[in-house]
This record gives structure tokens, C-alpha cells and sequence, in this order.
């Protein structure tokens, strides 16, 4: 099948850049560590269709609120749907929720941080006013009432999402910026006659990657729990499409009555999802700059 | 080394504002300023190396930064070749840029991290429009090869990191020099590197200079190094020039106190020499608080009462020597 | 038998390593020597030489990964490493004293002066009281050149060269045998520089304590200490009294060294410059460490490290041209 020889051709390329992060000491690992678990993750929504041993949305495949069993190995939820075949097919909305967000988010936050920090001024006082006020709200309410005013479906969440988290990449991207504008390498570039625009995509913007990067997968472990939150609370997808957050918010109500196996195994895979993606995040950030100086 | 002056700087200031917390900004009406270059005036002749020398905080790096137009001056103007290019904008800047070069004291900040060093030295005839290609990279090489990186080709690829100091330099100096400009500042650009290798470098910029026609601008607080290589030298301190005049002058007959408590400071490599370092009291007074009168009468020995009150002007005392010091009239 | 006087300080076969991602680096290898009470030290080495490595072995302060490998440090008879942690504690600014390169960095911002006092003189002698170490502190500072009254700023409100002096004035404050001063001028300008080895001079006769003078600068060394050791890839080259290295440079690097700095007092001056570059550490070469750079090399140099050779009273060379003499 098509499917398992694109999988042989990514495998054979993964293992060598995971052994030769494992040789970079404790940061490798976490970032192998993180890595994998996004990959198995990702690839197990993918391979669903091939992997759920039932059809996630079909009710009654089994008798409803049953517990685990060797026949349903994650029980069953009300309306008698698998639950190992939800959880399995149940990842695709976070994440793309997630991946759009981080997308939006990068390419709004980047820009404005860039040309803020470089410009300075009036320009700079401005956007770090709004940028500081945005930060100041607690994410998810800001979440929440962006995507109240949008209201529901996956593009409309990602964008909550994304506003909340655009003053993150700017003020990582304004330090890192201030910092590089006064380092000689800079000077010399104006001294040679670079424009600014020249100097900002040549000269800051490659030394400010590394920090993008990291923030951005912190985003992306805060975007998972956010619209697990978003659905949380009913404004997140319609209810047809299996989805872990629609699980949590079920499982929630069911758990008084003793039925935990609705909350746990999707509450389970976006925990280890947002931990995959942190993991990864802080090996980067250790890898990049370590703390340990020779 | 004809006597065209390819340098003129006429009373130029740079006062950088303090930053003052809010409520002292609101209580107060005054404005302090930090007075880096308080009215230095000089020029330099094609094809010298002339120097300016003086502790930190005299001002020196912050005129050649201004000579070569990276920060603006409070006021004063700067000509070059006789053109006045202390207002230049933009696209008339830049190609004056091409002309002036500045070499920076840090070889571990002045390369670009993420740039091959073929990138970074090929970058500015980019800039410019004068190479592209392989037209490009065959002056990137040719250049390597001038100043001493050989084979230049096993250079093209490496990044920064993987170069020591005094090589790193020497790429910081052939991106200078790819642009053929007349005139470099050079900002104490040996000071972090390893004493035993410093030489090299010097000897370079100074072979370079009979090859390429250059002329320099050398910064230094080092003046064992400003002997080594001036034909002239300026002594500043707290912004102003204090003593300026031939190599020769100013090491053999140096006038102005401060220049002398400078030099009889200096290391000098033999054991027991029987010196005794010249009495100079106290510190250097901040750049902004500026004592009245003489800026070194609270250090001097030999102040007197119009030192205090009035600032002496640089006078020539012999030919081509010029003293600030109202002692050195006399 | 005529007892030899045993030595303040002998240092004998010290070697310390860094192990790090990249590799192991020797830092300090074989390194032995000795220093008398009121005796100046200079130890003169660029980088690579492995001499702040030295420095910081001596009160065993080597920062991990870093680590002493072998060899024995005997302070008035007892061996520093051997020492338990306390003791160790209680040698650090007591009987050895280190003067750190950078005064910025090196003094509490958020404490004043009197408190970096106090809570020195406190730790290691906790009968005095705060009063008592403060009275000590400003005796201290006029000894040293600052105005008692500075004792109550914040490190911020003093320039470089009185940081520096305070420094100074912490190692003196316990009257320690050996004050260990690493690169002490290098973030000065040059007149405060001057003032500072002068006082540092003038203190030494005063209260007769040894100096280790730690540079690159082979200047400050050859004008102000009685012997020199000069360091390269972690290994002592050249050992000698002053006036000896100057008149009888022998090892090519020291040669090298001294023909590479400027002579402010010599009209027309040649200079010529050592060729190559710096040791590479992870990479070392076989033989002679030097033998990249030298001019003189000869088979021998590319296969066998030299030992250090006797070449006089006193005068030691790491180098196979001087093999004729008796090995030291």
C-alpha cells in the first residue's frame, strides 16, 4: 500500500536524526523523547480509518456506558459508541486546530515584532501597549470570548487561539531583536550600506529563529489545551465528528455517576499530545542555549 | 602619502540624553546628557595612519563611529574628500558608504552567526550591485587571499564559529576591504585578540595600506601599539583632544600632563626599570558632570586658578604639535 | 643535613581536565612549582594556557565540568585537595585569597560594601561583631586608597578601578598568606591599572604576603614580579627569574612572546608575530605542543613532549633544544 512505503522512506530518515539527537546529551533525549510521541500521535489520526477496529461514530456498537472489557478495551460511552476507536480517530480537530493556529500566529506575530523592535518610536510604544494588554487577559477567557463573537468551527477557533498567543512570539521575538540590533555584526551591516529591510530578513531574522521556534511549539501544547477547553465549554465542532475535546466534555457529566473511562483516555492523549510537543520545546530551548557554558 | 586632507572633522559633539525615571523627569526641568564627543576637531591626511588614544570613555570609539556616519553627531560637520557628508540621506549615504569602512574591535560579534563567511564578505557587492555570481565569488576569493586566509576556497563555507579570533578578524576586515574604500576606522581591532598574534594583524593593515591606498582611523587605548603603528596621534580625554601631533612629538616630547601620566603608565616590558608611575589624582570625572575650566584640572598637579576657570583652547606650540594645557603656553 | 626551608606553597605534578560534550580538555598539565612568603609570581600565558585553570586549582575551585586529575598542593605543609570541605572553606579568602578579573561581576549588586565585609570577616571568624568588621573594613580601605565613607555605596555607585580596590581589599581582610590576583587589570584602563599593581606592591612589603600575578600580559610581569612562569596548552614552557627571562629568553615561545609586544621606551621596533594560531585543545598535537608554531623544530619534536630541562639556577625549559643540559 502507498501508505506503508512513504512510512519505510520517512522511518529510514527518522532514525538517524534520532539517534544523533540522543548523542547530544539530556536535551536530545527530551527533544527525541517529544518528537516521537508527536509523530505516533499524528500518524495514529492519520492511519485511523485503518486503525479504529470500529466506526468511531456508529451508535450502539456496543452496549452503552459499559466499562473496559477484552471486547472494548476502552469501554464504551452513552450513546454506545467504541471508545478505543474515538480516542484513536478523536485527535484530528486539536490538531489542526493547533497547527492553524500556530501558522496564523507566526505569521502575524513575526512580522509586527520584527518591524516593531527594528523601528522603535512611537511604532514600538504603540503595539507593545496592545500587544501587553492582550497578554494581560488570562488566555482562555480572551479565547473564549473571541471565539463567542466568531462562533463555532475549526478555522474560527484557531483564530481565537492564535490572537491570545500573538503577544507571546512578539515579546520573545522585541528582546531577541533589541539585543541582536546593537551586536557589531549588525553595525558593520549598516556600515556596508544594507537597507533595513535587507538587514531585518539577513541579519536579525536568521539569529531570531531559534527562539520562534521554541515558542512555537509551546504554542502548540497551549493551542491543544486551549481548544480542549474551547469544546469544553460547547464551542468547539459539531458533535458528529469523533473529537477528544466533545469526549471531555461528556465524560465530565458521566463522571459523577462512576463511568471514568469517558474523560480519562481522551483527557490521556491530549495531555501526552501537549506533553510531546513540550518536551520538545525545552530540549530546543536547552539545545540552543545551554545552560552549562564551557 | 601626499598632504590632501581625506578626512576633516570641524567641532563635532555627540551628547547622548540620560534617561531620566518619571518622576524625575517631571521634577526637574533639566536634561543631563552624556557629552561622548564634546567639540574635537582634526583631519586626516591620505594615506597616514592617524590615531586616536585615550582611556575608556574618552570619546574615542564613539568619533570614529561618527566619522563613518553609524550614529548621527549632535553637531559639527564631517567632510570627506571635502564634501561635507554630515547630512547625507539615504541613497547618496549609501553610496558614500562604499567609500568608508569600519573594522570593530569584537571579532566574536562583528560576523554574522548564521552567514557563511563566503556570504558574509560577498554581502556588501550585493548590496551595492557591483557582483553577482561568479563574478562574485571570485572577488570573495581573491579578497580571502589578501588578507592572508589561504587556500581561500577551504574558507567559503565555514561559519564564524569554527574560526579563531585573528581569523575572524581578518574576514571582519576583508568584508571591509571588498568594496575598495579610501578611508577605514579601525576600532581597537586587536585588543581581544592573543598579544603574540596581534602583530600579524597590524602588519597586514599595514601592507594593505601601501597596496590598496588606504588610510586609517586607528583606535586605541593601547599606545605601546599607537607608537607601533601611527604617523600620527590624538590624545583624548572626557571628549576633547588634548594633545595631538607626529609619532615622534607626542611619544618623545609629550606636553600635556595627562599625555604624560598616559605614558609613563604603560607597562613596559623590562624588569626593574626604575620608574616611577606619575602621581595622578583621583578618578575620571564622569562625562556628565564636566568640571569647569580645564576638564583635567581636578586631577592635575599643576592646576592653577585659570585652569579651573576656563577651558584652554588646542593651541600649535610647534609646528604640527598642538597642546590643550595652559602650562604648555607658557 | 642541612634541612631545605620548606616553601610557602608548592605546587607538584598538577593536572586538571574539563570533560565536556564536545570532548576532554587537558587545561592543566605537570605543573609544579614553588612560592616563598612575600615573593611575586607572574604566570604569563594567552589562551589555552590553562593559567586561570591554575589559579582556580589552588583554592580547588575548578568549575565543573572541570576537575583536578592528579598531583599535590602543600600550603604550609598540608596538601589543599586533601583537605576536607570545611577546612576548604575556611582556606578560601583566610589563607589563600583570589582576586577575580572582573570587578562588575564579582561584587553583590544588591549588597553594600560593608555588608561584603561583614559577611566575609563573619564567616570565617563569627566572634567578631559587625561593628568590629566594619572598623576592620575601613582601616582596610585606607590601606588600599578609598574614602572610609565609600564603605556604605553599592557597588554601581563605584567606577572600575575602586571596584577593583575593593576587591583588593576583601583579600587583604583576613591577612591571607597568598593572594592569587587573576588578570586583575585587564577591564582597567592603564593609569588605574598602574595604580593598582603599585598598590598591590606596596601592600605586599607592608603586610609580606606572596603574590600570584595571573596575565597575558608579559609586561606587567617582566616590570613587577621576581619570577615568571610561562604557561602554553596547560603546560609550563618556561620557568625563570625576571631578569633572566628577559636576558636569556630561551623557550621559542617566550622568544616569540616578547618580540610580539610593543617596547613603548624603543624607537624603531620590529616586531614579528608567533605563526599560527592558538592550541587546539580538543585536537592536541603529538609531541611538543608548541612544534605547529615553532621555528626550530627538529624530528624529535613532532614525536617526544620534552621534559623541562635545567638550563641555569633556577631556570627551567620545556624545549629539545636545550636536551644538553641536566633534566629538572
Amino acid at each position: 500500500m502507498g501508505d506503508s512505503s512513504t512510512k519505510k522512506s520517512m522511518l529510514s530518515r527518522l532514525v538517524p536524526l534520532l539517534t544523533s539527537l540522543a548523542r547530544r546529551g539530556l536535551a536530545g533525549w527530551f527533544i527525541a523523547i517529544g518528537l516521537i510521541m508527536v509523530i505516533a500521535i499524528v500518524a495514529m489520526t492519520l492511519l485511523a480509518p485503518w486503525l479504529s477496529p470500529h466506526n468511531p461514530s456508529a451508535i450502539e456498537t456496543g452496549p452503552p456506558l459499559s466499562p473496559p472489557s477484552s471486547q472494548f478495551p476502552l469501554g464504551t460511552n452513552k450513546m454506545g459508541q467504541d471508545m478505543l476507536s474515538r480516542v484513536i480517530s478523536g485527535g484530528g480537530i486539536m490538531i489542526q486546530v493547533a497547527l492553524l493556529s500556530v501558522v496564523i500566529c507566526m505569521a502575524g506575530g513575526v512580522p509586527i515584532g520584527l518591524l516593531s523592535s527594528y523601528s522603535g518610536g512611537t511604532l514600538d510604544r504603540i503595539l507593545c501597549l496592545i500587544m501587553d494588554s492582550i497578554y494581560a487577559f488570562p488566555g482562555l477567557v480572551l479565547a473564549i470570548a473571541i471565539a463567542l463573537m466568531l462562533g463555532r468551527g475549526v478555522v474560527n477557533m484557531a483564530l481565537s487561539i492564535a490572537v491570545v498567543y500573538v503577544p507571546s512570539y512578539f515579546r520573545v521575538i522585541r528582546s531577541q531583536v533589541l539585543s541582536i540590533k546593537e551586536m557589531a555584526y549588525v553595525e558593520a551591516a549598516t556600515a556596508t550600506g544594507a537597507k533595513g529591510h535587507t538587514i531585518l530578513s539577513r541579519y536579525i531574522l536568521p539569529n531570531v529563529i531559534p527562539s520562534i521556534v521554541v515558542v512555537a511549539t509551546v504554542n502548540f501544547a497551549d493551542a491543544i489545551l486551549t481548544a480542549a477547553g474551547l469544546t469544553f465549554i460547547g464551542l468547539g465542532v459539531s458533535v458528529d465528528i469523533p473529537d477528544w475535546g466533545y469526549d471531555l466534555t461528556v465524560g465530565r457529566g458521566l463522571l459523577t455517576t462512576g463511568v471514568w473511562w469517558v474523560i480519562a483516555f481522551p483527557g490521556i492523549m491530549v495531555v501526552l499530545l501537549a506533553l510531546g510537543f513540550t518536551l520538545m520545546g525545552e530540549g530546543l530551548s536547552e539545545l540552543w542555549n545551554p545552560r552549562l557554558e564551557q | 602619502m601626499n598632504g590632501d586632507r581625506i578626512i576633516r572633522v570641524e567641532h563635532l559633539k555627540k551628547y547622548f540624553p540620560v534617561e531620566k525615571g518619571f518622576l524625575e523627569r517631571l521634577l526637574t526641568r533639566t536634561r543631563n546628557y552624556v557629552k561622548a564627543v564634546d567639540d574635537v576637531s582634526f583631519s586626516v591626511l591620505k594615506g597616514e595612519v592617524f590615531t586616536l588614544a585615550g582611556e575608556s570613555g574618552c570619546g574615542k570609539s564613539t568619533t570614529g563611529k561618527l566619522i563613518v556616519r553609524l550614529i548621527p553627531p549632535t553637531s559639527g560637520k564631517i567632510y570627506f574628500n571635502e564634501t561635507d557628508i554630515t547630512k547625507l540621506q539615504k541613497e547618496q549615504l549609501r553610496i558614500t558608504r562604499r567609500r568608508l569602512q569600519i573594522i570593530f574591535q569584537d571579532p566574536y560579534a562583528s560576523l554574522n552567526p548564521r552567514m557563511k563567511i563566503g556570504q558574509s564578505v560577498g554581502h556588501p557587492l550585493e548590496i551595492h550591485g557591483i557582483a553577482k555570481g561568479s563574478e562574485k565569488r571570485k572577488k570573495v576569493l581573491e579578497i580571502l587571499e589578501r588578507v592572508g586566509l589561504v587556500p581561500p576556497e577551504q574558507f567559503m563555507n565555514l561559519y564564524p564559529y569554527q574560526l579563531s579570533g585573528g581569523q575572524r578578524q581578518r574576514i571582519a576586515m576583508a568584508r571591509s576591504l571588498i568594496l575598495r574604500p579610501e578611508f577605514i576606522v579601525a576600532d581597537e581591532p586587536v585588543s581581544m585578540i592573543d598579544v603574540s598574534l596581534r602583530t600579524t594583524i597590524i602588519d597586514l593593515m599595514l601592507d594593505l595600506r601601501k597596496e590598496l591606498e588606504l588610510t586609517y582611523l586607528f583606535i586605541t587605548h593601547d599606545l605601546a601599539i599607537a607608537k607601533y603603528i601611527s604617523d600620527r596621534v590624538a590624545v583624548m580625554y572626557l571628549g576633547k583632544i588634548v594633545e595631538m601631533g607626529s609619532k615622534q612629538e607626542i611619544f618623545t616630547n609629550p606636553t600635556h600632563p595627562y599625555t604624560q601620566a598616559l605614558l609613563s603608565a604603560i607597562p613596559v616590558p623590562t624588569p626593574e626599570r626604575k620608574k616611577k608611575t606619575l602621581e595622578l589624582k583621583g578618578e575620571v570625572s564622569s562625562a556628565i558632570n564636566i568640571p569647569p575650566g580645564c576638564r583635567f584640572n581636578p586631577r592635575c598637579s599643576y592646576s592653577t586658578d585659570k585652569c579651573k576657570k576656563t577651558e584652554p583652547e588646542l593651541i600649535e606650540t610647534t609646528k604640527g604639535h598642538f597642546v590643550a594645557c595652559y602650562k604648555a603656553e607658557a | 643535613m642541612i634541612q631545605k626551608p620548606q616553601h610557602l606553597l608548592t605546587v607538584e605534578g598538577l593536572t586538571a581536565e574539563y570533560c565536556a560534550q564536545r570532548g576532554r580538555i587537558i587545561a592543566v598539565e605537570d605543573v609544579s612549582f614553588s612560592l616563598d612568603k612575600g615573593e611575586t609570581l607572574g604566570v604569563v600565558g594567552e589562551s589555552g594556557s590553562g593559567k586561570s585553570t591554575l589559579g582556580l586549582s589552588l583554592i580547588h575551585l575548578v568549575p565543573y565540568p572541570g576537575r583536578i586529575v592528579k598531583g599535590t598542593i602543600l600550603l604550609e605543609g598540608q596538601n589543599v585537595l586533601k583537605l576536607g570541605k570545611e577546612k576548604t572553606r575556611d582556606l578560601r579568602g583566610r589563607r589563600i585569597s583570589y582576586v577575580f578579573q572582573d570587578p562588575m561581576t564579582s561584587l553583590n549588586p544588591v549588597e553594600r560594601i560593608k555588608d561584603h565585609f561583614v559577611e566575609l570577616i563573619r564567616t570565617h571568624e563569627p566572634k567578631v561583631t559587625k561593628a568590629d568588621a566594619i572598623t576592620r573594613a575601613r582601616k582596610l580601605f585606607k590601606d588600599v586608597g578609598i574614602q572610609p565613607e565609600r564603605i556604605d555605596d553599592y557597588p554601581h555607585q563605584l567606577s572600575g578601578g575602586m571596584r577593583q580596590r575593593v576587591m583588593i581589599a576583601l583579600a587583604l581582610a583576613l591577612d591571607p598568606s597568598i593572594v592569587i590576583a587573576d588578570e586583575p587589570t585587564t577591564a582597567l584602563d592603564v593609569i588605574v591599572q598602574a595604580k593598582i599593581l603599585d598598590l598591590l606592591k606596596s601592600l605586599q612589603n607592608r603586610y609580606g604576603m606572596a603574590l600570584m600575578l595571573i596575565t597575558h600580559d608579559l609586561s606587567i610581569v617582566l616590570e613587577r614580579s621576581d619570577k615568571i612562569i610561562v604557561m602554553y596548552a596547560g603546560r609550563i614552557v618556561e620557568q625563570a627569574p625576571s631578569s633572566t627571562l628577559y636576558t636569556h629568553t630561551q623557550h621559542p615561545y617566550s622568544q616569540g612572546l616578547l618580540k610580539s609586544i610593543p617596547n613603548i621606551e624603543l624607537e624603531e621596533q620590529k616586531l614579528t608575530a608567533i605563526g599560527g594560531s592558538p592550541p587546539d585543545l580538543l585536537h592536541p598535537p603529538i609531541g611538543c605542543q608548541f612544534w605547529p608554531r615553532c621555528q626550530y623544530i627538529m624530528e624529535i619534536c613532532k614525536i617526544k613532549e620534552p621534559p623541562l630541562f635545567k638550563t641555569g639556577i633556577d631556570h627551567l625549559v620545556r624545549c629539545h633544544l636545550y636536551a644538553g643540559e641536566t633534566s629538572g
